[in-house]
C-alpha cells in the first residue's frame, strides 16, 4: 500500500502536535466531551439531583415522562434517572481502575518478556496465550462469586482477566525497539537493565499501548455490565447492568427500563472507543490507514 | 492443550483453596453452626486436613476421572449436569461463530471493492456497534422487537414442549426457529470485527502484484476476488476468529441468559445464585475445553488455507 512507502516518522511526536491532531478531529474530540459530560454527570450530578437511587419514590413502573419523573420508574418504584446518574460513577470508576489493572499486569508481563527473550519470554508467553483461552466472563464470575462481590473484588477481577492483549503489544514493541541503536547507546552509558525498561524502552514503545488501554477502558464498562447483569455487582452501588439484571423479567410491561440504561452504556463505550480512535490516529501516525 | 486444561484446574483448586470460607463452613451453616469437633470431623471427611499438595493432587485426579463434585443445589453429580446442558452451547457458541464469519466474509469482501463507499462506512459504523453495544442489551431489544412487538420468534428455551412427535425436519426446524435470535444476537459483535478486518486485508492483497497478474491474465474480476484475493486475505480474519473464541464464549453465557437457552450459561446464571459453586468450577473447566478445541479447528482450517503453516 500506498502509506507504506512514506517516510517513516518517529514514533514519539512533540506533545505539541499531539493533541493538535487529536483535537482537529471531530469524532475523537466529541467523544472526550461526551466522555467528560458523563463522568461529571457521575460525580458531581447527585448533587444537584439529590434522589437516592435505592430510594422507592414513587409507584412501580410509571412511564417515562408521567409523574415528574424523566425516566419513569422501575419494578421496585425506584427514580431510573437517579439510577443513570449514580450509575456512571461506578462503570466509570470500575471501567478505568480496571483497565489501569490490566495496564500494570500487561506491561510488566509483556516488557519483562519481550526484554530479557528467552526461557522468561517462553514462560510468560505462555501464561499470556492461557489467559487468551480462558473464558474470561466465566472466570471472572468464579472470582466474583467466590471472592465476595464488591466494587475492589469486581475491579481487580476483570484487571485480571484483560491483560493478555496489553501484554502481547508491549512484547511486540519491546521486542523492535530494544534492538535500536539508542538502547545500545544507553546500555554502553552505563544503563542497568531496569532503567534500560522503564526509562529507556518503554516510554518509547508508550503509544501502541496507551490506545489498547483506552479501548481496554470501554471493554471493562461493558464487562463489569455484564457481570453486574448476571447478578453479581456490589448491592451497596447502582450499576446500570444491574439496573437491566433486575428489571429484564418485566419488559413486557416497562420495555423503558431496559433500554436506557443500556443507551448509557452503549454511549460511554461509544465515546471511549472514538477517544480511543483519536488516540490512535493522534499517537501512531503509520497505522492510520488501519 | 492438555496443559492448559491442568492449569485451569490448579487454578480452580487455588481459587476454592483462597476463598474465604470451605466446604465445612457452608455445611456447618446450613446445619446451623457446629462445634469444634463436628467441624473437625467435616474437615477430615472431605480431606481438609490433608496437606496442600496432597488436596491439590487429589482434586486434579478427579476431575481427570471426570468428577467434578456434586452439585447442592440439583442434587445431581455436576459432569451429568453439565453434559446435559454442554450440547446446546456448543450448538449456539458454533452456529453463531460460523455464521459471523460468513457474513463478515461476505461483507468485508463488498466493501472492499469500494474502499470509500457506503458498505464500507456501514462495515465501520457496525464495528462501533458492536464494540460499544453490550451483548445482553442487544439481546433484550430484539427480544421485545421479534417476540414480544412483532411475534415471529419464540421468547426462550430451544424446542417448543408442545411439539411431542412429528419427524426429524419438525424438530430440526423447530430448535432452528428457537436458535435464530440467540444466534443473531452472539453473531452481531464479531461479524462486525469479522468484517472489518476482511475488508483491510482484502485491500491491502487487491493491492499485490499476483492479484494484477490475475488481471493481466484476462481473468473474470469473479474469479480474481473469489479464487486468488479471498484465499489469500482470509488468513488474518481466521486467525482473529481463533483468538475469539473465548470472548464467543463469553458471550454465549450471557445470550443465553437473555433467552434462557437451556445450555452452560443459563446453568451458570442459576449457579450463581444458588451459590452452587462446584458447577461454576466444572462449566469454568468444561468451556476452557470448549474454547482450545475450536483453536485446534481454527489452526486446521489455517493450515488448511495456507500449506505453509506448521502446526
Amino acid at each position: 500500500m500506498l502509506e507504506n512507502e512514506e517516510i517513516e516518522e518517529p514514533t514519539i511526536k512533540p506533545v505539541k502536535e499531539i493533541f493538535q491532531t487529536f483535537f482537529k478531529s471531530y469524532s475523537a474530540v466529541t467523544g472526550l466531551i461526551i466522555l467528560i459530560g458523563i463522568a461529571v454527570m457521575g460525580f458531581i450530578g447527585p448533587i444537584f439531583y439529590p434522589t437516592d437511587p435505592f430510594d422507592m419514590v414513587w409507584m412501580p413502573f410509571s412511564p417515562p415522562g408521567a409523574d415528574g419523573f424523566l425516566l419513569g420508574t422501575d419494578y421496585l418504584g425506584r427514580d431510573i434517572l437517579s439510577q443513570i446518574i449514580n450509575g456512571a460513577r461506578v462503570s466509570i470508576a470500575i471501567g478505568f481502575s480496571a483497565a489501569l489493572v490490566s495496564c500494570f499486569i500487561g506491561v510488566g508481563i509483556g516488557s519483562f518478556a519481550g526484554f530479557y527473550g528467552g526461557w522468561v519470554e517462553e514462560t510468560l508467553m505462555r501464561i499470556t496465550e492461557f489467559f487468551q483461552v480462558l473464558p474470561t466472563l466465566l472466570f471472572a464470575m468464579v472470582i466474583v462469586a467466590l471472592f465476595g462481590s464488591s466494587v475492589l473484588s469486581i475491579t481487580l477481577a476483570i484487571g485480571a482477566v484483560s491483560w493478555a492483549s496489553v501484554a502481547r503489544i508491549t512484547r511486540s514493541e519491546f521486542l523492535r525497539i530494544k534492538e535500536l541503536d539508542f538502547v545500545l547507546a544507553s546500555r554502553s552509558s552505563g544503563s542497568n537493565n531496569m532503567a534500560l525498561i522503564f526509562k529507556v524502552i518503554l516510554p518509547n514503545a508508550a503509544a501502541p499501548i496507551i490506545v489498547q488501554s483506552a479501548l481496554l477502558v470501554g471493554a471493562a464498562i461493558t464487562f463489569e455490565a455484564g457481570l453486574a447483569f448476571l447478578g453479581l455487582s456490589d448491592p451497596n452501588v447502582i450499576s446500570w447492568g444491574q439496573v437491566i439484571g433486575s428489571n429484564r423479567v418485566y419488559i413486557l410491561d416497562a420495555t423503558y427500563t431496559v433500554t436506557f440504561p443500556g443507551v448509557a452504556i452503549f454511549i460511554t463505550v461509544l465515546a471511549i472507543s472514538l477517544v480511543g480512535d483519536g488516540l490512535n490516529d493522534a499517537l501512531n501516525p503509520k497505522l492510520r490507514s488501519r | 492443550m492438555l496443559l492448559v486444561l491442568l492449569v485451569v484446574v490448579v487454578l480452580n483448586f487455588l481459587m476454592l483453596h483462597l476463598a474465604p470460607g470451605d466446604i465445612a463452613d457452608t455445611i456447618a451453616q446450613t446445619m446451623g453452626g457446629a462445634d469444634e469437633q463436628d467441624m473437625a470431623e467435616l474437615r477430615k471427611q472431605y480431606g481438609l486436613d490433608q496437606p496442600f499438595f496432597i488436596q491439590l493432587f487429589n482434586y486434579v485426579v478427579r476431575v481427570a476421572l471426570l468428577d467434578f463434585g456434586h452439585s447442592h443445589f440439583y442434587n445431581l453429580p455436576v459432569f451429568d449436569l453439565i453434559m446435559e446442558r454442554f450440547p446446546a452451547t456448543l450448538l449456539l457458541v458454533f452456529s453463531a461463530q460460523i455464521l459471523s464469519l460468513f457474513v463478515g466474509i461476505l461483507l468485508g469482501v463488498y466493501a472492499a471493492q469500494n474502499p470509500n463507499g457506503l458498505s464500507s462506512l456501514f462495515v465501520n459504523m457496525f464495528s462501533l456497534f458492536g464494540y460499544a453495544a453490550p451483548v445482553f442489551w442487544t439481546g433484550i431489544l430484539l427480544l421485545i422487537a421479534f417476540s414480544l412487538h412483532i411475534p415471529i420468534f419464540p421468547v426462550s428455551g430451544m424446542r417448543d414442549i408442545t411439539i411431542e412427535s412429528g419427524n426429524f425436519f419438525v424438530h430440526f426446524f423447530d430448535v432452528l426457529r428457537h436458535l435464530f435470535l440467540p444466534m443473531i444476537t452472539l453473531a452481531s459483535i464479531f461479524f462486525a470485527y469479522y468484517s472489518r478486518l476482511c475488508r483491510a486485508s482484502m485491500l491491502e492483497v487487491l493491492g499485490a502484484d499476483f492479484v494484477r497478474t490475475a488481471k493481466a491474465k484476462g481473468l473474470s474480476k469473479k474469479d480474481v476476488l473469489l479464487k486468488h484475493a479471498l484465499k489469500n486475505s482470509l488468513s488474518p480474519v481466521i486467525t482473529f476468529a481463533g483468538l475469539s473464541f473465548s470472548a464467543v464464549v463469553s458471550g454465549a453465557i450471557l445470550v443465553e441468559t437473555v433467552y434462557s437457552w437451556p445450555g452452560l450459561g443459563t446453568l451458570a446464571f442459576n449457579s450463581i445464585i444458588s451459590r452452587d459453586t462446584p458447577v461454576l468450577l466444572g462449566i469454568l473447566i468444561f468451556s476452557t475445553l470448549m474454547v482450545t478445541v475450536g483453536n485446534l479447528l481454527t489452526d486446521l482450517t489455517l493450515k488448511a488455507l495456507d500449506p505453509r503453516i506448521k502446526i
